[in-house]
């Protein structure tokens, strides 16, 4: 085989398996929506973080502004510590409501910004302090059967 | 009967023994191959001309398997999502299952068989034939011409060929789920780019495909080199070059998925 037409061949080749890693980084992977490079941390205290794991996103009326970046447990409060990074291009309000939500009937759990009125934005190593825990499936159905417990006693 | 005994001991011990030299003799030839490729990387079109047997040659297997598997996956997946009302999952399931393991491995194991094994005959025969003792006769060294170019032509091209693998595989589950059977095309982009995240899965599976085309071709440059030079003894070469770097690459897959995805640390 001539030389030219191998180089041709190795060519097309390397510039194929070029384009499928930037398709699969682009168009697959998403990589311009979620930059880790610019981010900043900030933290929360949940009572009961129920199932969320390290990586679930952290969404803002639905649209992912970040990752969970790492839990921990407090032995000073007795609840958990989620430390979150966010995209710098998104900030937040000081009053901000952060809240543990499920996405679907059996979906993963993320965790949910409810924006509030506060003027002072939220800075990197913040702390979000208005948190809302997981649903836990047991106490929510405990909390159904007090509830109709003293309905029925009080009939 | 004691004699018995100790002879079946000596047979394990002569096992293990031979098995470990293997090893060493293989590493020794590793390192060889590392510290001559300077030459290889000089005169870049030995490297380019294997890249074009390694690489080139196996990009039809690669597409259409890649193709397929990704049909497949797509059918399976929706078949058992769509009982659960979240046939929408099917492009993260597609997916996360090319990117993080199909992809790198099933890449891998067809380029054992299909370049991994036609290395091993190559240098087989080369051997054979004595055209490695004429190279050294000449005082061209032979693994500085025959062997390091083909090595790195090995490491080049497999990452790429992952990546084309895995790329056609999320077309192929496009094309099933949505074309064919009717899944809402943007949930299926969406739903898979809320999953995939870049450095984690991407870059995870890219640094896999890199660790098994390093393995399976170092496996079938040493498995060439050492074949005994008869037309027996290359046949057996090229046999063991698939086996030995498809077990290697399932169990190296087993390792760098435990350190990658639980956080073995």
């Amino acid at each position: 085989m001539q030389r030219t037409t191998m180089d041709l061949w190795v060519g097309l080749f390397v510039i194929i398996g070029i384009v499928a890693l930037m398709v699969l980084s682009l168009k697959v992977g998403n990589l311009n929506v979620y930059n880790p490079s610019q981010s900043y941390v900030i933290t929360g205290n949940f009572e009961n973080i129920g199932g969320l794991k390290v990586r679930a996103p952290v969404k803002g009326a639905g649209v992912v502004v970040g990752r969970v970046t790492d839990i921990q447990f407090s032995t000073q409060t007795y609840d958990a510590v989620v430390k979150m990074s966010l995209d710098s291009r998104f900030t937040f309000p000081k009053d901000t409501f952060a809240s543990i939500l499920t996405s679907g009937l059996l979906g993963e759990q993320y965790i949910g910004l409810a924006a509030g009125g506060d003027d002072v934005m939220l800075k990197d190593g913040d702390k979000v302090m208005k948190t809302n825990s997981a649903m836990v499936l047991e106490e929510l159905i405990g909390r159904f059967l007090f509830d109709k417990a003293a309905k029925d006693d009080s009939l | 009967m004691p004699n018995r005994i100790v002879s079946s001991i000596q047979n394990i011990g002569h096992r293990v023994i031979e098995s470990v030299w293997r090893l060493g003799v293989a590493s020794r030839f590793f390192i060889l191959v590392l510290l001559k490729s300077g030459t290889s990387l000089r005169r870049f079109n030995l490297v380019i001309r294997e890249l074009y047997f390694t690489g080139v040659l196996s990009l039809i297997i690669i597409v259409v398997s890649g193709l397929f598997v990704g049909m497949v996956l797509g059918l399976q997946g929706y078949e058992t999502l769509q009982k659960y009302g979240s046939e929408s999952a099917v492009g993260t399931l597609v997916a996360l299952s090319l990117v993080r393991e199909l992809g790198p491995v099933v890449a891998a194991l067809l380029f054992a068989s299909r370049a991994g094994s036609a290395i091993t005959a190559e240098i087989g025969l080369m051997k054979a034939t004595e055209q490695l003792a004429a190279m050294g006769m000449m005082a061209v060294d032979p693994i500085a011409r025959v062997v390091a170019p083909r090595f790195w032509a090995g490491v080049i091209s497999m990452p790429f060929l992952a990546a084309i693998f895995s790329v056609m595989g999320v077309f192929g589950g496009y094309l099933v789920t949505v074309v064919f059977i009717g899944v809402d095309e943007g949930s299926y982009w969406s739903q898979m780019q809320s999953a995939v995240d870049f450095r984690f899965d991407i870059l995870n599976g890219f640094i896999k495909s890199c660790f098994f085309g390093v393995a399976v071709t170092a496996i079938a440059v040493f498995e060439g080199y050492d074949a005994p030079p008869t037309a027996e003894g290359v046949s057996g070469a090229t046999t063991r070059t698939v086996v030995t770097s498809s077990l290697v690459i399932l169990g190296l897959d087993f390792i760098l998925t435990a350190f990658m995805f639980r956080g073995v640390s």
